[in-house]
C-alpha cells in the first residue's frame, strides 16, 4: 500500500492512456503512442488523430460514451468534440487535470 | 499582364474548408438558386458551381469544394479537393483566389488547414465564419493580428444573414486574377501535422480569446441526445415521427394532386370520342400519359416530407450523433459507424446515399455499404408500399386512448421500414463472415458539430433540388417508360367483334403469360409479372404501370379506384408477397449504374443485382406459401 502511495506521490502527473478514460475525465495529452489499428498503420492512425487536433499539450474531456460497452466516446479537444472508438483512443496519452 | 483579359474573364473562386463549417450555407447565400450540380469527370464526386454578380460587377464563378481537415487527401472526395486546390484537377482550370472558410466558434482545425493551404502557394483569402454566434459565445477574435501572423487577408462573414458577406464580397473585388502557376506542395507527414498544429495554436492563443466553456445549448443538448440510454430511444422516436410524417403530413397535397390529375383525365376523356384512331389517342392520353404520370408524381409531397426530415437534421448538427449512438450497433453487423449517414440517405433514394459513401475511407467498408444500401428503403418504394397498404390495411387507429394517434397503416409502414434495416444489418453481417472474413473494420472519427438552428432559406434551396431531380425523372425515365407500358398494353388492338377485354389481345399479356409460370409460387398473377419489369426502370413505374394495365383493362376504372381494384383482385397472401418482393426488389437500373461507377465495374454491380433478385424471390416465396398455408390465399 504504502508502495503506490509513494509512487503516486512521487509521480503526481501519472499518465494513462485515453482508451481507459472514465467519463467525466478531463486532462491534456501528453502524447501519443499510435499502433496499427482497424487495418491503418501506425503512422497513419497518428496522422488522423493529429489532424483531429489530438497534439501534445491540448486539453481532452471525455464527454459521453455508448450503451454498449462504453464505446464509443467522445472526446472534446480544445473547442471541437471528436467522436471515436476507445480503441483507437487508447494511442493518445494523457495526464489528468 | 494582360489588361484586356483581366478585366473580361469571370473570377474562379474555390470554397474550401473542414466539414460543418459552413461553407455550403455560404455557398448559397452567395450564389442563391444560381447553382448546378454536377459530376467532376471520370470520377463521381459532386462538382458543385454557382455564379454570382459581385458588387463591382464582376461575374464570378464559385465552386464549393468537398470538406476536408486535410490536403492530405484519403477519400475521393479529398482528392478533388486537393487537385482543385493545386490547380492539377483536369477539366477544372486553377482558381484566381481560394477562399478558405473556418468557423469563428472552432478556429483550432481550420486554421491548421489555413497554414497548410499557404504552403501550396495559391492566392488565398480566410472568411471567419459564423461570426455572430463567436460573438454571442463571447469568443473574441483579434481579425487584423490573426491577418497580420498569418500573412493572409481575413474577413468575417455571417453566411446565414443578409449583408454577412459584405467584407467578403469587397474582398473578391479586391481580387486580381491569379498567374498560372504550378503549387508545390508535398504530403506533410506526422512531425509536419504536428509543428502545423503547434503553430496553429501558437496563433490561437495571441489572437483568441475563448470563454472557459462549451457552447452551452450543445452541452445541454448533448446530455440528452447522446444519453447512452435515452439518446438510442429519442434516436428511434425522431426516425418513428418521421415515418409517421410521410404518412400523415403529406396526404392533403397528395388529395390535391390526385384530384387535379384526375380532373385533367376526364377533361381530355370529354374532349376526344371513343372510337378509331382519336380513341387511340384518348386511350393513351388518359391510360398511358396522365394516368401514369399522375400515379407517380402523386407522391410528390411524401418525398419532400421526408427529405425534409434528413436536411432538417443534417442541418441541425443531429447526424453526426445519430452516428456516433449507431456507431456500436452498426459495428456488430460489420459495418463503419460513418455508414449510418450514407444508408439514412439511402431512405430517400440509394443513389445519393450510395454516392455519399465517399466519406467512408476505406474501400471495403465503403463496398459493405454499397451492398446494403439499396435494401433502405428509398422513396421510391412509397408509392408502391402506400398503394398495397391503401388497399389491404384498415385505416383506424392502433388502439384506443394513448395509442389513438399511431394510425395502423403507419405502423405497417414502420414496419416494412424496419424490414428493410433488418435486412441491410443482417446482409452485411453475412458479407463480413462470407467475403471479408478477419479483415478489420476501419477506425471510426468523427466530428460531433455544435448544434445550429436550421436555416429557412437552406432548407428551402435543399428541397427545391430534391423536387427538381425528382420532377427531372418524373419527365424523362418514368415518362417515355410509361409510355412504352401503355403501348404494350394497348397493342396490338382487339379485332372487330373481339369477346374477351381488349388487353388480352396486346404484347403486354403476352409477356405477362410468358413470365407468369415462374412467378406463379409467389403468388404474382400476368399483371404484376408485366409491371415489375418497367419497375427495373424505376420501382415507381411498377405502380404506374399496374394501374395502366388495369386501367386499360377496365377502361372505365382511372387510378383512383386502383387500390379498390387491387384489393378486389388479389388475395391478401399476394399482397403480402408483394411487400416482401418490394423489400428487397433488385434495384433500378440508376442505382446499378451508379454501383459499377462508384466500385470501378460491373462485377459488383451484377453481384448486387443477383444477390437481391435472389432474397427478393425467397422473400415472396415464403411470404407466399406461409401466408397460404395460414388460410390467407
Amino acid at each position: 500500500m504504502s508502495f503506490i502511495a509513494d509512487t503516486v506521490l512521487a509521480e503526481p502527473f501519472a499518465v494513462l492512456d485515453l482508451g481507459a478514460a472514465p467519463q467525466g475525465f478531463r486532462g491534456r495529452i501528453r502524447g501519443l503512442r499510435a499502433f496499427a489499428s482497424g487495418g491503418l498503420p501506425a503512422e497513419e492512425l497518428e496522422r488522423r488523430l493529429l489532424e483531429l487536433g489530438f497534439v501534445e499539450g491540448a486539453e481532452v474531456e471525455l464527454l459521453h460514451q455508448g450503451l454498449f460497452g462504453r464505446d464509443p466516446i467522445a472526446i472534446r479537444v480544445d473547442s471541437a468534440t471528436i467522436a471515436l472508438r476507445r480503441r483507437e483512443a487508447a494511442a493518445v496519452l494523457v495526464e489528468p487535470i | 499582364m494582360n489588361e484586356m483579359s483581366t478585366g473580361l474573364r469571370d473570377l474562379r473562386i474555390a470554397l474550401v474548408g473542414n466539414p460543418n463549417c459552413g461553407k455550403t450555407a455560404l455557398f448559397n447565400t452567395l450564389t442563391g438558386s444560381r447553382q448546378r450540380v454536377a459530376n467532376y469527370p471520370g470520377v463521381t464526386v459532386e462538382r458543385k458551381e454557382g455564379s454570382f454578380l459581385s458588387p463591382g460587377g464582376r461575374r464570378v464563378r464559385l465552386l464549393d469544394l468537398p470538406g476536408t481537415y486535410s490536403l492530405r487527401a484519403r477519400s475521393p472526395d479529398e482528392v478533388v479537393t486537393r487537385d482543385v486546390v493545386l490547380g492539377q484537377q483536369a477539366g477544372v482550370a486553377p482558381p484566381d483566389l481560394l477562399v478558405c472558410v473556418a468557423d469563428a466558434t472552432n478556429l483550432r482545425l481550420g486554421l491548421r488547414l489555413i497554414l497548410e493551404l499557404k504552403q501550396a502557394g495559391r492566392p488565398l483569402l480566410v472568411a471567419l465564419n459564423m461570426f455572430d454566434i463567436a460573438r454571442h459565445r463571447g469568443i473574441e477574435v483579434d481579425v487584423e493580428r490573426l491577418s497580420a501572423l498569418l500573412g493572409l487577408p481575413v474577413v468575417t462573414t455571417v453566411a446565414v444573414r443578409r449583408g454577412g458577406t459584405e467584407a467578403l464580397l469587397a474582398a473578391i473585388d479586391a481580387q486580381a486574377p491569379a498567374a498560372e502557376a504550378e503549387a508545390a506542395w508535398s504530403a506533410p507527414d506526422a512531425a509536419g501535422l504536428r509543428a502545423l498544429q503547434r503553430e496553429a495554436d501558437r496563433i490561437l492563443a495571441a489572437v483568441v480569446r475563448v470563454p472557459d466553456r462549451r457552447d452551452a445549448v450543445t452541452r445541454r443538448l448533448d446530455a440528452v441526445l447522446l444519453h447512452p440510454v435515452a439518446g438510442l430511444v429519442i434516436l428511434l422516436a425522431v426516425l418513428f415521427l418521421m415515418f409517421q410524417a410521410v404518412f400523415a403530413w403529406a396526404q392533403p397535397a397528395m388529395d390535391l394532386i390526385d384530384g387535379g390529375f384526375q380532373a385533367l383525365g376526364a377533361a381530355v376523356g370529354a374532349l376526344l370520342p371513343e372510337e378509331g384512331a382519336a380513341g387511340l389517342l384518348r386511350s393513351f392520353l388518359q391510360d398511358g400519359l396522365i394516368a401514369g404520370v399522375g400515379s407517380v408524381l402523386v407522391f410528390l409531397p411524401q418525398i419532400l416530407v421526408l427529405f425534409l426530415f434528413i436536411l432538417l437534421l443534417e442541418d441541425f448538427g443531429y447526424m453526426a450523433r445519430a452516428a456516433f449512438l449507431m456507431d456500436r450497433i452498426m459495428g456488430g453487423a460489420g459495418l463503419h459507424g460513418r455508414a449510418f449517414i450514407p444508408l439514412l440517405s439511402s431512405f430517400a433514394c440509394a443513389i445519393p446515399g450510395i454516392m455519399s459513401t465517399r466519406v467512408i475511407d476505406s474501400r471495403r467498408d465503403r463496398l459493405a455499404t454499397i451492398l446494403v444500401a439499396p435494401l433502405m428503403t428509398c422513396s421510391a418504394r412509397i408509392p408502391v408500399y402506400t398503394l398495397i397498404i391503401g388497399a389491404f390495411v384498415p385505416d383506424r387507429p392502433v388502439g384506443e386512448g394513448a395509442w389513438s394517434w399511431v394510425g395502423l397503416q403507419g405502423l405497417v409502414m414502420f414496419g416494412l421500414y424496419a424490414a428493410g434495416i433488418l435486412s441491410a444489418l443482417g446482409m452485411s453481417f453475412v458479407f463480413k463472415r462470407l467475403l471479408w472474413r478477419g479483415q478489420p473494420t476501419e477506425p471510426f472519427m468523427l466530428e460531433l458539430p455544435d448544434y445550429k438552428l436550421p436555416r429557412l432559406r437552406n432548407l428551402g434551396l435543399g428541397l427545391w433540388q430534391r423536387a427538381k431531380a425528382f420532377l427531372r425523372r418524373a419527365g424523362t425515365i418514368i415518362l417515355s417508360m410509361m409510355v412504352v407500358i401503355w403501348f404494350l398494353s394497348s397493342v396490338p388492338r382487339p379485332p372487330e367483334g373481339a369477346t374477351q377485354p381488349a388487353i388480352e389481345y396486346s404484347f403486354a399479356y403476352s409477356i405477362g403469360q410468358a413470365v407468369e409460370p415462374l412467378l406463379r409460387p409467389i403468388g404474382f398473377n400476368w399483371q404484376i409479372g408485366v409491371a415489375l419489369i418497367p419497375g427495373m426502370a424505376a420501382r415507381e413505374v411498377a405502380v404506374a404501370s399496374l394501374g395502366t394495365v388495369y386501367a386499360v383493362q377496365d377502361a372505365e376504372e382511372d387510378t383512383a379506384q386502383l387500390g379498390q381494384a387491387l384489393a378486389g383482385r388479389w388475395s391478401l397472401a399476394t399482397a403480402l408477397a408483394f411487400f416482401a418482393w418490394y423489400v428487397f426488389a433488385p434495384q433500378c437500373v440508376a442505382t446499378l449504374s451508379v454501383i459499377r461507377r462508384e466500385t470501378g465495374g460491373q462485377r459488383w454491380m451484377w453481384f448486387s443485382f443477383g444477390y437481391m433478385l435472389a432474397l427478393a424471390y425467397l422473400a415472396a416465396l415464403a411470404t407466399y406459401q406461409g401466408a397460404r398455408a395460414l388460410g390467407l390465399g
